[in-house]
């Protein structure tokens, strides 16, 4: 800072030759030319759409929808907006998204490690599924999971029953839906509570092993505590909770709660596409870690689980990340797949709206806008949790 | 900031002539053929052949469109499109006219900037069933699930209808039309549905098509037309007087077999559609009028044929298809064909 200062006042540079005036120069010049690109096209569009009389603005999103939806968390149906039906779609790409990776995850994970497994059949089912699976189109996967999960399953009206409470037929699988009575907070109070003591057991068994070496078993205790507290306030408050059970009346079910097969096929084609993906992202991130982390670690006397647990997944973690990143947000974007098989994500329901309005360019503003968002939601997620796992040097 | 004021007054000026365009009927004539938007498939309407040539009712309008501006059926590129596709192809300008079973509606001829020529084929929405399920009206499909295309009135009739009966159902829908089919024929869907035309084709494409009834109830009005772009008059009066011709000839009896005949003919009405001049050689002016030659509407029922022919040839007895004329029938025969006089 002080030499900047410092040599203006030595030698008059002219403001032509002076680099921090021309970088600035440049930096605005560049600027006021994508202003005046995105304005360009911004008038164009507004200019051709005046001339086919075509309606633009965004009013169309409090009329009348008039379409139905098949599934949708909200309660959508045909008396509701346009706003409506573009959030339910959304609210539909975010569950199977959502879903979707934890599914992958999890299998990528546990395809990852049996990948490197020493006996020999394990290995090679892991390398055959992720060869197989990684190299053929997910578009054609989600049509053959749609297939697979429609075409043998009976119709509704002899549909398998699972202990009565839930139906699966080729409409999805029926459940029982829990209704909520009175008191039925008491539950939720029970289960914040077994949270709270949870967190407390498990620091108070942490420093007691650092001072006494003597180990508690706290994960086991606090995952008691998580399962039994809940249940014994609800008994305390009188099981306040019906079940609306699903039942066979005239063509489909009536009542309880659907899972449509759509919903299923996709999320099974999601989630075991990019679980192969993950699954090498895995292998990397172990086989980047040096094997004499392994042998001192055995040679400490730590047990094979441990460390893998304590030893190589901390610093392999390191290294799978990055990549994972990516696939969460291939799964998100690949998840515009289903309009396809005719799952009302948030494309195939502005595309309705499209349709309906023949507003293209608002819609496709919304598409743009919402998936631009949820990339780099995921995107600034991960490299959040990207830097708590880094390395830290003491 | 002055300094850099002119590139916004170019890129403005640019975006200006960018939105100026040539008339279509002009665009046609330079690049000499016509971007027809037909449907993906749907035999009778718009379908390829084993040969591979597209036919079908949609189609055989396109090619009288080529035969009035060029004098030739063949000048016609096809676009195939889906529902949801078919109507920014045509208001981006990538297609020039759009001949895919289409219902007219106001929102679609006013808000949309989308203009009808006229109706092909008046059609309304039914249902198809599987015979085995024991329904014999569509009042009587409470709480069904029911699969159809995505991006349609289908849809939205669909709702009005249940909704103005009291009755319940569950929506399924595709983007495809073979998908919307494959999952009836899974039984996803209890019914079908979509215009009652395109149920009798679909269900030519089911593996026991006799296992399957098309319910009687026709629960929306679809009037199935081509349709152009707004504010476009030229091209517009192509497209419509295009039809007109087409019933025209059938009503005054002129066929593709005959119309060389006809042109000797003394009918002051069919010496008008033909173009015959005068006695003294001067010309009837409708051709020239409406941007054509005079030889338009000749053009047309020589290399198409007239209205009833198409539908003949399309859709009618001699087709698996084996639809009766019905509300298809010209006007004087009781039906809603009527074409505007070429006086």
């Amino acid at each position: 800072m002080s030499q900047a200062s410092g040599h203006t006042g030595d030698r008059r540079i002219s403001l032509w030759n002076d680099p921090r005036v021309r970088s600035v120069a440049a930096q605005v010049f560049l600027a006021l030319v994508l202003i005046a690109f995105y304005f360009a096209i911004f008038q164009n569009l507004t200019e051709n759409l005046k001339l086919r009389n075509i309606t633009s603005g965004w009013d169309f999103l409090n009329k009348t929808a008039g379409f139905d939806i098949n599934t949708s968390l909200t309660g959508y149906n045909s008396n509701s907006s346009y706003y409506e039906a573009l959030k339910a779609g959304f609210l539909n790409t975010l569950l199977v998204a959502v879903l979707g990776i934890i599914f992958a995850t999890v299998i990528g994970f546990i395809v990852g490690v049996m990948r490197l497994s020493k006996n020999w059949v394990v290995a090679k089912v892991a390398t055959a599924y992720i060869e197989i699976l990684r190299n053929i189109p997910l578009l054609l996967q989600i049509f053959v999971w749609y297939g697979a999960v429609l075409k043998p399953l009976p119709g509704p009206r002899d549909a398998l029953s699972i202990g009565g409470v839930a139906f699966l037929s080729n409409r999805g699988l029926v459940l029982a839906r829990p209704i909520w009575g009175d008191g039925a907070w008491m539950g939720l109070v029970g289960l914040a509570l077994a949270l709270v003591l949870a967190v407390v057991i498990g620091r108070w068994a942490k420093r007691h092993q650092m001072a006494t070496g003597i180990h508690f078993p706290a994960r086991w205790v606090g995952a008691g505590l998580i399962i039994a507290l809940p249940l014994a306030f609800f008994a305390l408050a009188g099981w306040p909770v019906t079940f609306d059970y699903p039942e066979l009346g005239g063509f489909n079910f009536k009542g309880g709660a659907t899972i449509v097969p759509e919903f299923m096929a996709l999320l099974l084609a999601l989630s075991i596409y990019t679980a192969t993906y993950i699954a090498e992202a895995v292998r990397a991130g172990i086989q980047a870690i040096s094997h004499g982390q392994t042998e001192a670690a055995l040679a400490l006397g730590l047990r094979q689980g441990l460390v893998t647990r304590l030893v190589v997944m901390p610093q392999a973690m390191r290294v799978i990340i990055p990549p994972l990143a990516s696939q969460y947000l291939n799964l998100t974007k690949n998840s515009s797949l289903a309009v396809a098989i005719g799952y009302p994500d948030l494309v195939y329901t502005g595309g309705t709206v499209l349709n309906q309005t023949g507003q293209a360019v608002e819609i496709v503003f919304i598409w743009m806008a919402v998936y631009l968002s949820l990339s780099l939601i995921t995107s600034a997620f991960m490299n959040w949790f990207n830097a708590k796992m880094r390395l830290v040097e003491r | 900031m002055k300094k850099y004021a002119w590139i916004i007054g170019a890129a403005v000026s640019l975006a200006a002539a960018g939105a100026a365009s040539a008339g279509t009927l002009d665009d046609v004539k330079a690049k000499g053929f016509i971007q027809c938007g037909v449907s993906q498939g749907l035999i009778g309407f718009s379908n390829p052949d084993a040969q591979n040539n597209w036919t079908g009712l949609d189609v055989d309008y396109c090619r009288a469109v080529a035969a009035a501006v060029f004098g030739d059926a063949s000048k016609v590129k096809y676009t195939s499109l889906s529902a949801k596709d078919r109507f920014p192809a045509l208001q981006s300008g990538e297609i020039d006219i759009l001949s895919r079973n289409t219902t007219w509606t106001m929102g679609r001829d006013t808000a949309q900037g989308l203009k009808f020529a006229g109706v092909m084929y008046y059609d309304g929405q039914g249902f198809m069933v599987k015979k085995a399920l024991g329904v014999d009206s569509a009042l009587k499909l409470n709480g069904a699930a029911v699969c159809t295309q995505t991006g349609t009135t289908t849809e939205l009739n669909l709702a009005d209808y249940f909704k103005a009966n009291k009755m319940e159902y569950k929506l399924v829908a595709f983007e495809k039309n073979e998908e919307v089919l494959a999952a009836y024929q899974d039984g996803r869907c209890d019914a079908y549905t979509t215009d009652q035309s395109g149920i009798y084709a679909e269900r030519l494409k089911l593996a026991t098509p006799d296992d399957h009834l098309v319910l009687p109830e026709l629960i929306s009005k679809e009037p199935l037309g081509p349709l152009v772009r707004q504010g476009d008059d030229a091209w517009f009066n192509v497209a419509k007087w295009t039809y007109y011709a087409l019933l025209n000839a059938e009503e005054l009896g002129v066929t593709a077999a005959n119309v060389d005949e006809m042109m000797k003919s003394e009918n002051p009405e069919i010496k008008r559609l033909l173009g015959v001049k005068n006695a003294d050689g001067t010309a009837q002016g409708f051709g020239t009028g409406i941007g054509l030659s005079e030889e338009w509407a000749y053009n047309i029922v020589k290399q198409v044929g007239n209205y009833g022919e198409i539908f003949e040839r399309n859709l009618g007895q001699s087709t698996n298809m084996k639809i009766a004329r019905g509300k298809n029938a010209l006007w004087k025969d009781g039906g809603l064909q009527y074409g505007m006089p070429i006086r």
